[in-house]
């Protein structure tokens, strides 16, 4: 039954056209040498020189990626540690509550995560900047984290972790020599999913920032609320440019990572 | 001990930044506001003992809930809110299932590849794919000198900043939230059935609606509520492409935060805005339990 029908030929090229064609015109505009983003002028790589020289950009640019990686990062770990705690800790009291807080964030809208966070920056007196978006964005991408680790911790073979502890390992050798790189490939992809989370957040910046901080996604968002401008598009284009490679590497690692499990098992049965 | 530092940690840590702050929020919608810093009154005062907290809870009241119940704007923008969800909801599954039906249906060395030309755009930043139909439905845009272009129109259609800009800006950003679980219920789907009833005398066109709707129900079911409930509460869509008349409650919320500075009145809307997502909350993680449950 798996035809491609001129129905079906329609309908992707249809969709995935959709899908991709304003991105497409962006990334094109962005090399217009007219100041009218609408009319075309040329082709130029002016805007990309004015946006390298734009300071404030740079900086929040810069703010940005410091918020993104530390805040991914103390999130990978909590994450970690909660889908574990989910799936391997058995009961304890105050699971359901503890479960309920994993998945809440995750359907909780963006404005109230982020106006509830700065009431409780602004009740204990911690003035906002990098430090209060690096603790909002943690907490809201540590839930993601542990959704992405919990799945690939209740679908693996828990009889490994045991005959290694069987064989004189303690629990913490056999997490970090046989858990540990059975969910590697989980544990990066929810550090790669918290760090974008991170670099895209609007709301959640914009409520838990100071005057001493700003992110790149609050740069941008005070500038086209004034209309479409070239800079934005160039800065869009390498935003762009940047997701599409790291995800397609990605993808290709991780395909490279199975390949190899897949062998390692094979070779594994056969001896 | 180890378990329990394992626990404690992200435990406390949830607790700290993520209950609290609601309980807060929860505090003060029932506080009046205030000229002060913080601006509302009472603040609870732990140093006088018993009478600070007695003070604290005799100075809480509803006023804030009965404030947004006799103010047109509030229930209105909730309603808003939840017609313009739902009618993006239905125009994204339109859009989103002939797209999955056509990937379940490709050959499949090509799926890997449709997939991942799926998944691509939600890795790409959700402010820049809707800032990229700014440029396209604005009155000078380049659908207007497409359309003019073409002679189609001689006036410029008024699209940006309009409610049909916010349904554009909705479908496209959430179109693979639609998309993906459709197309893993399409994938499952038995090519064999299809082919029974076709032997059996029904049109392509029956045997559409009679088995594929059917059994892609749960991917329908799921890829509504994914669409649905984020988009009640979205403030970046309706900011940036709808207009001076669209109304939906996170951009309320906002406005009453950063403009208005009434945190009571702001916090009172969010906590009737979670009150309403919970029902879609608890509707999709049921169909979700018993889709599980029928799997396993």
């Amino acid at each position: 039954m798996r035809r491609l029908t001129w129905f079906n030929a329609t309908s992707l090229t249809l969709g995935f056209a959709f899908l991709y064609l304003p991105m497409v015109i962006l990334i094109v505009y962005s090399f217009n040498a007219s100041e009218l983003v609408t009319v075309w002028a040329g082709f130029s790589t002016r805007w990309y020189g004015e946006l390298l020289q734009n300071e404030a950009f740079l900086d929040a640019a810069w703010v940005t990626l410091q918020v993104a990686v530390v805040s991914s990062t103390i999130a990978t770990v909590l994450g970690t540690m909660a889908a574990y705690v989910l799936v391997r800790a058995g009961r304890f009291a105050g699971r359901t509550l503890f479960s309920g807080m994993i998945y809440a964030p995750l359907v909780m809208p963006e404005v109230i995560t982020g106006l509830s966070l700065l009431l409780l920056f602004i009740g204990i007196g911690l003035d906002r900047g990098v430090l209060t978006i690096i603790l909002a964005h943690t907490t809201f991408s540590m839930c993601y984290v542990s959704v992405v680790v919990s799945s690939r911790l209740i679908s693996f073979d828990r009889s490994q972790e045991e005959s290694a502890l069987d064989l004189g390992c303690t629990a913490a050798e056999a997490f970090r020599l046989v858990t540990l790189p059975i969910i590697a490939p989980a544990v990066i992809s929810g550090w790669l999913l918290a760090f974008t989370l991170s670099l895209d957040d609007l709301v959640i910046a914009s409520f838990t920032a100071g005057p001493s901080a700003t992110t790149l996604p609050i740069k941008i968002w005070s500038s086209i609320r004034l209309g479409v401008s070239p800079e934005i598009n160039a800065l869009s284009t390498l935003l762009i440019a940047v997701v599409t490679v790291g995800v397609v590497t990605a993808s290709l690692v991780s395909k490279r990572a199975t390949l190899r499990q897949q062998a390692d098992e094979q070779a594994a049965q056969r001896a | 001990m180890r378990r329990a530092t394992l626990i404690l940690v992200p435990y406390l840590w949830l607790l700290a930044l993520f209950l609290v702050p609601f309980l807060i929020v929860l505090k003060i919608s029932l506080s009046d506001i205030a000229l002060a810093i913080p601006p509302y009154t009472p603040t609870l005062d732990l140093t006088e003992g018993w009478k600070g907290i007695t003070a604290f809870l005799s100075g809480l009241d509803f006023e804030n809930f009965v404030f947004l119940t006799t103010d047109d704007l509030y229930w209105k923008a909730y309603l808003s809110s939840l017609q313009i969800a739902a009618i993006a909801t239905f125009l994204t599954l339109c859009v989103g299932y002939p797209i999955a039906y056509g990937m379940a249906n490709a050959p499949d060395h090509w799926r890997p590849t449709l997939m991942m030309l799926v998944i691509l755009p939600f890795w790409t930043s959700f402010l820049i794919r809707v800032y990229s139909w700014m440029g396209i439905l604005s009155t000078e845009g380049y659908l207007n000198q497409l359309l003019i272009g073409l002679g189609l129109i001689s006036d410029p259609l008024t699209i940006l900043n309009t409610n049909t800009a916010v349904y554009i800006g909705i479908v496209y950003t959430y179109l693979p939230f639609m998309i993906l679980p459709i197309y893993s219920a399409l994938e499952r789907l038995d090519g064999a059935l299809l082919e029974a009833a076709e032997d059996l005398g029904c049109s392509r066109i029956t045997a559409f609606w009679l088995i594929t709707v059917p059994l892609s129900k749960n991917g329908i079911i799921a890829g509504c509520f994914l669409v649905f409930i984020p988009t009640i509460g979205e403030f970046v869509i309706p900011s940036l492409l709808g207009g001076s008349r669209t109304l939906m409650i996170g951009k309320v919320l906002w406005e009453e935060f950063f403009n208005n500075r009434d945190w009571p009145v702001a916090s009172a809307v969010a906590v009737v805005l979670l009150l309403i997502l919970i029902i879609p909350i608890v509707l999709f993680q049921r169909n979700q339990q018993k889709q599980r449950e029928a799997e396993g």
